[in-house]
């Protein structure tokens, strides 16, 4: 007992999201006798939902920043029309149509981006206004019709890693990508210590890291396993090759950079960071298009898979990505949130759906699951907030970024007692 | 330790042996306190030392079981189990935060969760009739219908009271109750809780305020670090401030202001004719023609009544993040120069501590670390990439010399005390490298013990040659620290008198007229 609680920082429940994605999958893989972890499901399942994790990294951002994105969808489905017309059209070729959309998708971001930071009308209505909006123009420009895209741009949203050298019976890229993964993960690790011990900080103690690598690594080369035994002409899935270097580069913005501290600074307390020299405005102008190009790159992902782009994509979608930045440990107040809290929150939503799928339950109940999922999630982490304990997702994601541990009701008593014993 | 209660004994309330933990840590250990019937007791200690802790058990926050000991009241030992179970029996408790609806009205305010209804309708006429009574008898003359919003804070404070003197209040506790009043408020406020004395409502008040204290209090109770320390008598005891204060801090503070021989070099910095509009309103002026300078290594105050225009003054400077600038120019070292943005400001050598720590100066979400660097990234980044190597060292070495009260740097800020917080936002402009720091109340809120070592870390920066302006509501606070002092009356300076022609006397002249001296 003892040593699980070092290994997990004093408090088992501090992995909670983590277990409970880790529980969830086995759950599913002993009651669909096996049919969850197989390549193709696995693949299957990034698939369908990379787009939604997409969406979730840039609504993460606008949620810290105080904000929310309503329009997402809207956003996504036009772009993606645009995109198909642009093809069909004018024939573009897939990758001037890709730059294309991101433009589109930068513009309608400047639009709404300048009516929040700069006019100040709350992101809830002015891209309420931009869900009717641009659900309009999508219908607008379509004709309500569907246009089909061409086999090169499908590649975007349904292509594999291809096959290079020689034959090893697995897909080497595949493989080339799972072992740097495990590289980077140890030696990342190992960095971080050093330098923690070099500057005198807490360190954890040697067996507990070497457990953790242990546990990552062995996980992340069971993905990379599954992966590389699909059906011959499936592999890593691009999509979620795309995801996977979107959450690199987020969550080091995020975490690292000066614009990442403002985007915290200025959900945290827009007043204190404005008179510490952040420009807020700035910020949650960049925040607004940073998630309408996001939102384009979705939908021009989207369009890909489902080989055309139609009037009623991406209907509901903002309601998937914010369920998951929410269930990843972010706060309606704004502040605080990771970006890889929410990609877990999205990948138990994504590992329930496509679970309770192969069980054969209705989509009636699979809602109503869903719903219970989302409530219980920010229920407990309330609750232990409430308690004076340290938030479950917000210790869980200490290593991954920047994340709070506080309630901000409640503060005032913990807060007395903390600071008398120091 | 306690003594049971007789029926001579006129004991409106004893809290017997009160022991409350958190986890990990014990807020409260064995703390006792005896309130007799219809009288004032102030409770004081530091912060952190475990005075809210004490009231919010008292008032059911922290429900029967949560914590060890007995309360006893009118005799009987109770056990609330919320709020509404403590108000029921008559104690009230009047949080520093006041709980009030600013949309509100002043009567619907008085009577928000305790509406006089007739048959499931609120009956307004009554509520009138009677919020004219209660409002008559906390000396309040303002329309009931007023919104809450648009009364001084003096006043919703009042409006506080004639909530719980509308619940019968039988012990009304205060905390800090005049912590956000200007020294009339605050001296009607303390009349009015010795009127209510009169009437035979007991109070237990608890304030930083010991001068406060000592005028109004019969007992008063001292904690220290979740014990009780002591309860004296005013009277009998020939209680002072400096005997509460050895209580306090269990030593006598020998001076309250550290030994300082200020380096006065030449003036460098120098504001001519600001004028300000107010924010919202126009063709109001919230600083009128106002000049003043600052010298290298001199400690210049700003006094003035609260809504003087102090904070006013010193934020329109700060990089015109208050109010409508409208005319006026900076100079620095002979050359004018010009900040439009908070970061031109910080750019130009300027830093400023804001008066409303909480709520303007701190992201209370942040640990100390990301707090210290916020107002200078650029110092510790490559590019836009954080060095959060640098940022934890930066922030070590601030924890090192200001002596901040931690166990690390990666600790959330809410986590500590108001000296400690006060710190790491000084530690904040500091590693900022201003020419001039402009600290608004800057030890609002913070301990005797912490206070000493803010001045101690002000009195530094003078002595490195930079300038710093501090504004206070705090005279002798001023008087102890500055070299010269500027008045501020209604958006105008009024006066400036140097170190050894001030006193509190003739700033208080300054600071309540219009008319030009010195």
């Amino acid at each position: 007992m003892n040593a699980l609680k070092k290994l997990f920082g004093g408090n088992t429940r501090q992995f909670g999201m983590i277990f409970a994605l880790v529980a969830l999958v086995i759950f599913f893989q002993i009651f669909t006798s096996g049919r969850t972890l197989t390549p193709g499901n696995v693949i299957n399942l990034f698939n369908g939902n990379s787009y939604i994790l997409i969406l979730a990294i840039g609504m993460v951002l606008v949620i810290i920043a105080g904000h929310i994105d309503l329009s997402v969808g809207s956003v996504a489905a036009f772009v993606g029309i645009s995109v198909a017309l642009a093809i069909r059209d004018w024939h573009l070729p897939w990758y001037v149509a890709v730059l294309f959309g991101l433009l589109l998708g930068a513009l309608i971001g400047a639009w709404q981006g300048f009516w929040t930071a700069y006019v100040g009308i709350p992101a809830f209505i002015v891209t309420l206004a931009g869900m009717l909006l641009f659900r309009g123009f999508n219908q607008f420009v379509g004709k309500s019709n569907t246009v089909p895209v061409p086999e090169d741009f499908q590649y975007l949203g349904s292509g594999y890693l291809p096959e290079i050298g020689p034959k090893t019976g697995y897909n080497n890229l595949t493989i080339l990508l799972g072992l740097i993964a495990v590289a980077f993960v140890i030696f990342s690790a190992i960095r971080s210590r050093r330098t923690a011990q070099a500057l005198g900080a807490e360190v954890q103690e040697g067996w507990v890291m070497v457990t953790k690598l242990v546990l990552v690594n062995a996980a992340i080369l069971y993905a990379t396993y599954l992966f590389a035994t699909g059906r011959p002409g499936t592999s890593f899935p691009i999509p979620g090759l795309i995801l996977a270097v979107l959450v690199l580069i987020y969550g080091f913005i995020s975490a690292k950079t000066v614009i990442g501290r403002h985007i915290y600074a200025v959900g945290g307390n827009r007043h204190a960071a404005e008179l510490s020299g952040v420009q807020s405005k700035k910020v949650n102008f960049m925040v607004m298009m940073n998630m309408s190009i996001l939102a384009g790159l979705a939908g021009m992902i989207f369009v890909g898979r489902s080989t055309a782009s139609g009037p009623f994509d991406g209907v509901g979608w903002e309601l998937d990505a914010i369920a998951a930045v929410f269930i990843g440990g972010a706060a309606v107040t704004g502040g605080v949130g990771t970006v890889i809290g929410s990609i877990v929150g999205g990948l138990v939503m994504a590992v329930l759906n496509n679970g309770l799928q192969l069980l054969g339950v209705g989509a009636d109940l699979t809602q109503i699951i869903k719903g219970l999922v989302l409530l219980a999630a920010v229920a407990f982490d309330v609750y232990n907030k409430t308690q004076g304990k340290k938030s479950i997702i917000g210790m869980m994601m200490k290593n991954f970024g920047r994340s709070s541990e506080i309630a901000p009701d409640e503060t005032t008593s913990t807060k007395e007692v903390i600071s008398k014993e120091a | 330790m306690s003594t049971p209660i007789t029926h001579q004994d006129p004991v409106l309330l004893e809290m017997r042996s009160i022991t409350k933990e958190f986890p990990g840590v014990k807020a409260l250990s064995d703390v006792s306190l005896r309130v007799k019937v219809g009288e004032i007791h102030a409770i004081c200690g530091e912060n952190g030392a475990g005075k809210s802790t004490l009231m919010k058990v008292l008032s059911g926050v922290y429900p029967y079981g949560s914590y060890d000991g007995d309360i006893v009241y009118q005799a009987e030992v109770q056990q609330f189990k919320d709020i509404r179970a403590s108000e029921h029996a008559g104690i009230v408790i009047i949080h520093q935060e006041l709980a009030l609806i600013p949309e509100l009205s002043i009567m619907e305010n008085i009577f928000l969760g305790n509406e006089p209804v007739r048959r499931g309708i609120i009956d307004w006429a009554e509520a009138r009739k009677r919020s004219i009574e209660l409002l008559a008898r906390v000396g309040l003359r303002e329309d009931p219908d007023t919104p809450i919003k648009e009364i001084g804070v003096g006043k919703q404070q009042l409006v506080e009271i004639a909530k719980a003197l509308n619940k019968s209040v039988k012990l009304l506790i205060l905390d800090e109750p005049t912590a956000a009043l200007n020294e009339s408020d605050s001296q009607h406020l303390l009349d009015l809780i010795l009127g209510l004395k009169g009437r035979g409502i007991t109070s237990i008040i608890i304030s930083h305020k010991l001068n406060e204290i000592e005028q109004i209090a019969d007992e008063i109770t001292i904690i220290r670090d979740g014990k009780s320390i002591e309860t004296l008598n005013v009277v009998e005891d020939g209680v002072d401030e400096d005997r509460i204060i050895k209580g306090m801090v269990g030593r006598t503070l020998e001076s309250r202001f550290p030994d300082h021989t200020p380096k006065i070099g030449e003036v460098f910095f120098e504001v001519k004719d600001w004028t300000v509009g107010h924010p919202q309103i126009q063709d109001r002026l919230v600083c009128k023609n106002s000049s003043f300078h600052v010298r290298r290594g001199e400690i210049v105050g700003f006094a003035g009544l609260m809504g003087a225009g102090r904070t006013e003054l010193a934020r329109s400077v700060f990089g015109h993040s208050y109010g409508r600038f409208i005319s006026g120019q900076v100079y620095k070292d002979g050359k004018p120069i010009t900040m439009r943005s908070v970061r031109q400001a910080i750019d130009a050598g300027l830093g400023y501590v804001t008066e409303d720590r909480k709520s303007l100066g701190l992201n209370l979400l942040d640990d100390i670390k990301t707090t210290t660097v916020s107002a200078n990234l650029k110092k510790i980044s490559r590019g836009i990439v954080v060095d959060t190597n640098k940022e934890f060292m930066v922030a070590e070495q601030y924890r090192k010399s200001l002596r901040t009260k931690t166990p690390s740097v990666e600790e959330g800020v809410s986590k500590l005390s108001g000296g400690n917080q006060q710190k790491v936002v000084l530690a904040k402009w500091m590693f900022t490298d201003p020419d001039l720091l402009i600290l608004d109340e800057p030890t609002r809120g913070i301990d005797v013990g912490a206070k000493y070592e803010i001045y101690g870390i002000i009195q530094e920066l003078a002595n490195q040659g930079k300038g710093v302006i501090v504004i206070s509501s705090e005279l002798p606070e001023l008087l102890g620290l500055s070299d010269r002092i500027y008045t501020i009356f209604e958006g105008s300076i009024t006066g400036v008198l140097n170190k050894d022609e001030a006193s509190q006397e003739s700033l208080m002249k300054l600071m309540t007229s219009s008319r030009k001296a010195a």
